[in-house]
């Protein structure tokens, strides 16, 4: 059976779920929650490159690239605005996070 | 061909399971190393694709810099992990309902067809035949010449993230004494050097600024 753009397209239709559930299901836990962003964005990189390989055209690469860089930096100032967090409240709870409330 | 179609299904397979435990493990350091395995995988399915130069970059960034950064912090905050697991099964039925009503949706749109993939003839910039031209030099062709603007704009986008970190982490501690070299060359004899007339027999006065 020939492999197909349904067929990656479903992965990353399963993964971008798997992220999104990771996200309700981990409500308390930041870095979970990141990594569950991460998943989403992974599934996007693979849409965009199956898209560019069925389609013969060589843009979703270069848009998967700037995804992913987009992605790295989010990673990287996520977690250094958790670690500040933690330094000023001792915990990563979510829920407290409400000191900014409009 | 057929070894193909398996190499396919063992990837995404390990890939989706590996999906799953990110989000269900106990604890975040696996879910970190479970994460590095799905990004793994996803890097086999972009080899298959035909994308090589972005699967190296793939392992590379995530695998190298995203995912140790990750397990850094992890590692570092002490964190008290099963009192943040304390809501998952309250949150179990809402998520997996969402969840479910996603996947169908998404799934319905493939499986309806509505994506009915032709190769047009007039895309922006067509593959060059693999034989001819390896992907990295392809996406290369295209990255620096078309999409160099782009290109720039990524990269300000890694320094501006670069300089929101280091800001956001540095901390200046009360208890540290530094070097300030600017007020070391600014003294002068007449501040640093302090003369005093000593009565002879009597106990010196210094006084120390």
């Amino acid at each position: 059976m020939e492999i197909g753009l349904t067929h990656y397209l479903t992965v990353a239709a399963v993964l971008f779920t798997l992220g999104v559930v990771g996200i309700f299901l981990n409500r308390k836990n930041v870095i979970i929650i990141l990594m569950a962003i991460e998943l989403m964005l992974l599934a996007v990189n693979i849409n965009l490159v199956a898209f560019s390989t069925f389609l013969n055209d060589m843009v979703g690469q270069v848009f998967a690239m700037l995804v992913l860089t987009v992605a790295a930096a989010e990673a990287a100032i996520g977690l250094a605005i958790l670690v500040v967090y933690f330094r000023n409240r001792g915990s990563i709870a979510v829920e407290d996070v409400n000191v900014m409330k409009g | 061909m057929i070894i193909q179609t398996i190499m396919f299904y063992v990837l995404a397979v390990v890939t989706v399971g590996a999906g799953v435990m990110v989000i269900a493990s106990r604890n975040p350091v696996h879910s970190v190393l479970f994460l590095i395995l799905a990004f793994f995988n996803s890097a086999g399915l972009f080899v298959m694709m035909g994308a090589e130069f972005l699967a190296m970059i793939l392992i590379i960034v995530y695998v190298g810099a995203v995912a140790v950064l990750f397990l850094f912090v992890v590692m570092m905050l002490n964190i008290n992990f099963a009192e943040l697991r304390a809501g998952f099964l309250q949150y179990l039925p809402i998520g997996g309902v969402i969840g479910i009503i996603l996947l169908a949706e998404l799934v319905l749109v493939f499986a309806s067809g509505a994506i009915d993939i032709e190769v047009p003839t007039n895309v922006a910039s067509p593959t060059p035949p693999a034989d001819a031209v390896t992907n990295t030099q392809a996406l290369g062709d295209v990255l620096y010449t078309r999409y160099a603007y782009l290109f720039q704009g990524a990269g300000f986008i890694l320094l501006i993230a670069m300089v929101g970190a280091i800001v956001l982490t540095h901390r200046r501690r009360a208890d540290v004494r530094r070097q300030r070299i600017a007020d070391q060359v600014a003294r002068d004899p007449k501040t640093a050097v302090q003369v005093t007339d000593i009565e002879p027999g009597a106990e010196g006065t210094w006084k120390s600024d």
